[in-house]
């Protein structure tokens, strides 16, 4: 494997080295005292002996108990991050026990979202387990009455070489609690040479439980005296519950009774949908009840929603001008000047998408006395204190938000609705209540990434190559959940493949246009870099097609040669990183298109009629990945993927076993966005309803083999859960242009008319 | 009346017969490991045994389950791991992990009518169950170091 350091490092091994190099806030961790008394919910690690900070406690049978405080939905957080302090405390991993974290602000952000757990988290959890280390080392040193400078680490033992002496971890916590916790200047951290666990990895912490069901997800979440609850929503955003009858659902075996949820005030934001609740001795009692209400809505606004009208506004928006964000030189000036062949344009287009995880929504919430105890599959357990807080009117402190397993996220589980409904139907009722949403809830009422029309126009020069580029997107943005008078891109959105296009060409206009929403729109696996990906990155391989000319090569012509891309007088968050930090270097990304045109074999691999290799390359979330897909289409248009390549470079990766895997499921979620992602309305309700109409990737339609090469590097740690997904999808798509012919400019395939 | 056995232990049921297994398990006897994720026989993720076939409990009334032996995830492991279990963790196949169990009983189910099955016997068994999290290649991979384990 290439090593790129030379472009990526950028002083990275002086903040190995120090720590503290890219942290993002000061989130240094106070100590918890011993005697304080322990407040419901407080984990093991605050109960142990030793506990330096909040994150690790240590027991004197030398257990050492680590806080994960992210949330666990598939990509092993729950492990890694826990591991990056184990290693650096030098504990032995296999005498670690993980406590998962309430929500509670003593852990810093807890919102398990925007692939940033390993980057905002990586200095901090070596710190805390520095700390730990630190003070088991001045005890021991204490007790031999020798100077800490001659005392070393082993795996879960402090020892003196000279001497011969050692003591294990456990033997130390009681001394080692009488020292004040030191502070971080006195810190010393390990070596990268010395890690044994980062850059290694190991398998989940959970992994044999989730092979033999006794994992607990929300859904499996229990209360003594609990009763189920499945709500009946409006079926169209924004809708009203006029009149409702409930004689029949009453009739239904194991139906206790009826509740009427109170519809949101705009904005959405988290609040419930509002709608009527049927409450039963067990989930499927409740469902049955739900289809006996007779109910009389009064719809809103929404109402003439039809997303086929709405798909040909937006194009049409996209052809208007519209807000620049970002603009080299003058390209409507020279696209003005242009005509003939030299001219080309396209629109692209991606529907509405649900999440669907395969652990529908559920929250099981108790208020009693003045407080709230959750237990919730969620991403984000602060914002469940915090609209839960508002909906119950008590302080957020008063809400105990416990996480269980979560049954898939993908963004959705960010947005505490479901556990809001939870909770006030328990205060109405006075018992815990579990609220289950069935499949059909889940595709019916999500928070969906946007939809997006783009529209492309570029001139090019005698070799094929963009003298000028324009590209304007249009989408309802995410911010319209919280402002219901937002239409345009938000600057973090736009900054996700859209701000950034890194093209090196002369004359650049990047827009955006305005799109009202008429659903909740909200944040999916790579958000608007699936649809920012697809558009930027198709549209590239039509012009290489176009110039006759190889699209690896085109593509790396088109990047240009390494540099860093100057943002000086540009709104361009970078996904909340600093751009000193994390520079967005082009070098980087030619560097990956290359390890994966080698490692796939792109040079030898020749497309031909039913059989087609296509390309991308994309960076988001700090990383940078590049694609190649193989694809077969036979005479009945039946695609399937025998191959897919992926080279990453994702700064340093903890954990590489785990990030391969991330990257394998990128593929198959991508797979389904492509082949059948798609979610329509009629009269503002959505036409989806269960995986017969919304369908995802089963095991025949999913990429067969998936590669994943990692770049070797200590430039700082960026994010793998959701970085494969968007150039795995234009490169789906390239692919099946090389087989093919077939140009796929509107998703997904099922609705395109190209296949049958 | 209904009687079944569920995990080798015999039940009675004398609620609404049309109520599917799936939630007589779950939320009667509390056998959490069987998972819901669609309702409609479409996801999987509530495959169990009955009487040593794959079924859907989403879909299977309690009165069609009466006088049945049913085998959860539950029971495959309570005596030491099964092989396919041994095989999903040698090849680290779970991400969230949610539709495992009824992939689990699932390949069970496929390497007892196909102890030594091809990629297309893998795709025609297994196509009936979703993993979201997409770790197909994977339980591709672990079915067959299955098969070779027990060869």
């Amino acid at each position: 494997m290439k090593n790129i350091e030379n472009v990526s490092r950028r002083g990275f091994l002086k903040g190995v080295a120090s720590a503290g190099a890219f942290v993002l806030a000061v989130r240094y961790v106070p100590p918890v005292f011993a005697g304080e008394p322990v407040p419901v919910g407080q984990t093991e690690a605050d109960r142990a002996p030793l506990h330096p900070n909040v994150f690790v406690g240590i027991e004197t049978d030398g257990t050492v108990h680590i806080v994960a405080h992210r949330s666990e939905m598939g990509t092993a957080i729950r492990t890694t991050l826990p591991l990056v302090l184990a290693d650096e405390m030098d504990a032995d991993w296999d005498r670690v026990k993980i406590d998962q974290a309430i929500g509670d602000k003593r852990y810093g952000d807890q919102n398990t979202d925007g692939s940033h757990s390993i980057r905002s988290f990586f200095d901090t959890m070596r710190e805390c387990g520095a700390s730990a280390r630190w003070m088991l080392v001045q005890a021991a040193a204490q007790q031999w009455n020798v100077p800490a400078s001659e005392c070393s680490t082993e795996p879960h033992a402090v020892v003196h070489a000279k001497s011969g002496r050692k003591l294990g971890y456990g033997e130390l916590a009681t001394a080692a609690a009488k020292l004040d916790v030191p502070k971080k200047d006195q810190l010393t951290f390990k070596k990268p040479a010395e890690w044994r666990y980062i850059g290694k990895g190991k398998t989940s912490y959970d992994l044999e439980k989730l092979c033999t069901g006794k994992a607990i997800y929300g859904m499996d979440a229990k209360m003594e005296g609990m009763i189920y609850a499945s709500i009946e929503h409006p079926p169209v955003y924004g809708g009203i519950v006029r009149s409702y009858d409930e004689q029949d659902a009453l009739k239904v075996w194991g139906v206790r009774q009826t509740l009427l949820v109170d519809p949101f005030k705009p904005p959405a934001a988290f609040q419930p949908l509002g709608g009527v609740a049927v409450l039963a001795d067990n989930s499927w009692s409740a469902f049955q009840g739900r289809k006996k209400l007779k109910i009389t809505w009064d719809n809103g606004a929404n109402a003439g929603y039809d997303s086929a009208e709405y798909k040909k506004a937006l194009l049409e928006t996209a052809r208007k001008p519209a807000k620049v964000v970002r603009s080299v030189g003058d390209a409507n000036a020279a696209l003005a000047a242009a005509s003939g062949p030299s001219l080309v344009e396209a629109e692209y287009y991606v529907p509405l998408l649900a999440h669907a995880p395969m652990e529908p929504m559920v929250a099981l919430a108790e208020f009693k006395d003045g407080k709230a105890t959750i237990w919730a599959p969620t991403q984000n357990p602060q914002a469940v204190q915090a609209i839960v807080s508002s909906e119950l009117g008590i302080p957020k402190e008063s809400v105990i938000c416990n996480v269980t397993l979560l049954g898939g996220g993908f963004g959705r589980k960010s947005k505490p609705d479901y556990v809001a409904e939870a909770a006030v139907l328990s205060k109405k009722v006075g018992r815990p209540v579990k609220v289950v949403w069935t499949r059909e809830d889940d595709v019916k009422f999500d928070y969906y990434n946007a939809v997006a029309g783009m529209y492309f126009r570029a001139t090019v020069d005698a070799k094929g190559k963009p003298t000028a580029w324009l590209q304007r997107s249009v989408f309802p943005p995410i911010t319209s959940i919280f402002d219901v008078n937002a239409v345009y891109g938000d600057p973090p959105h736009l900054a996700q493949g859209w701000t950034d296009m890194p093209y090196d060409l002369p004359n650049i206009s990047i827009e955006n246009g305005p799109a009202k929403a008429h659903v909740r729109i909200g944040w999916l696996r790579s958000v608007a870099n699936i649809y920012h990906g697809f558009g930027v990155q198709c549209f590239t391989d039509e012009l290489a097609q176009r110039a006759h000319r190889d699209p690896c090569e085109y593509l790396l012509d088109l990047i240009g040669p390494g540099r860093t891309i100057d943002f000086k007088n540009v709104e361009y968050p970078n996904y909340g990183a600093s751009l000193e930090t994390y520079p967005w270097e082009t070098g980087r990304l030619r560097h990956v298109t290359e390890l994966v045109a080698e490692k796939s074999g792109w040079a030898n691999k020749k497309s031909v009629k039913g059989h087609g290799f296509g390309i991308a390359a994309h960076r988001s979330f700090l990383t940078y990945v590049a694609t190649v897909v193989e694809v077969e289409v036979n005479d009945q248009g039946e695609i399937r993927i025998p191959r897919v390549d992926f080279a990453v470079d994702a700064g340093l990766v903890a954990n590489p076993e785990i990030t391969r895997a991330q990257f394998e499921g990128a593929a198959v979620f991508g797979t389904s966005i492509v082949r059948t992602g798609e979610i329509t309305a009629k009269n503002g309700v959505i036409q989806q309803s269960n995986f017969h109409d919304y369908p995802v990737a089963r095991i025949n339609e999913a990429p067969q083999q998936t590669n994943v090469y990692i770049v070797e590097s200590f430039a700082p740690p960026a994010g793998v859960g959701e970085p494969g997904v968007p150039p795995f999808v234009a490169a789906f798509c390239n692919a099946i242009y090389a087989a093919t012919g077939k140009r796929v400019r509107s998703l997904p395939l099922s609705s395109s008319g190209l296949f049958g | 009346m209904i009687k079944v056995s569920v995990n080798g232990i015999e039940q009675t049921f004398d609620g609404d017969p049309s109520m599917p297994l799936l939630w007589y398990l779950r939320d009667i006897l509390g056998l959490t490991g069987t998972k819901f994720g669609c309702g409609m026989a479409l996801c999987g993720a509530c495959t169990v045994h009955k009487d040593g076939t794959a079924i859907r409990s989403c879909i299977t009334p309690m009165s069609a389950a009466a006088g049945s032996k049913i085998r959860t995830i539950e029971d495959v492991g309570a005596n030491g791991l099964h092989p396919v279990q041994s095989a999903w963790m040698e090849v680290n196949v779970p991400q969230c992990g949610y539709c495992q169990s009824g992939q689990i009983m699932q390949a069970i189910a496929l390497l007892k009518s196909k102890p030594h099955p091809t990629d297309q016997d893998i795709e025609e068994g297994m196509a009936g169950n979703i993993c979201r999290c997409g770790t197909y290649q994977r339980i591709r991979a672990a079915i067959k170091l299955a098969a070779e384990k027990s060869a």
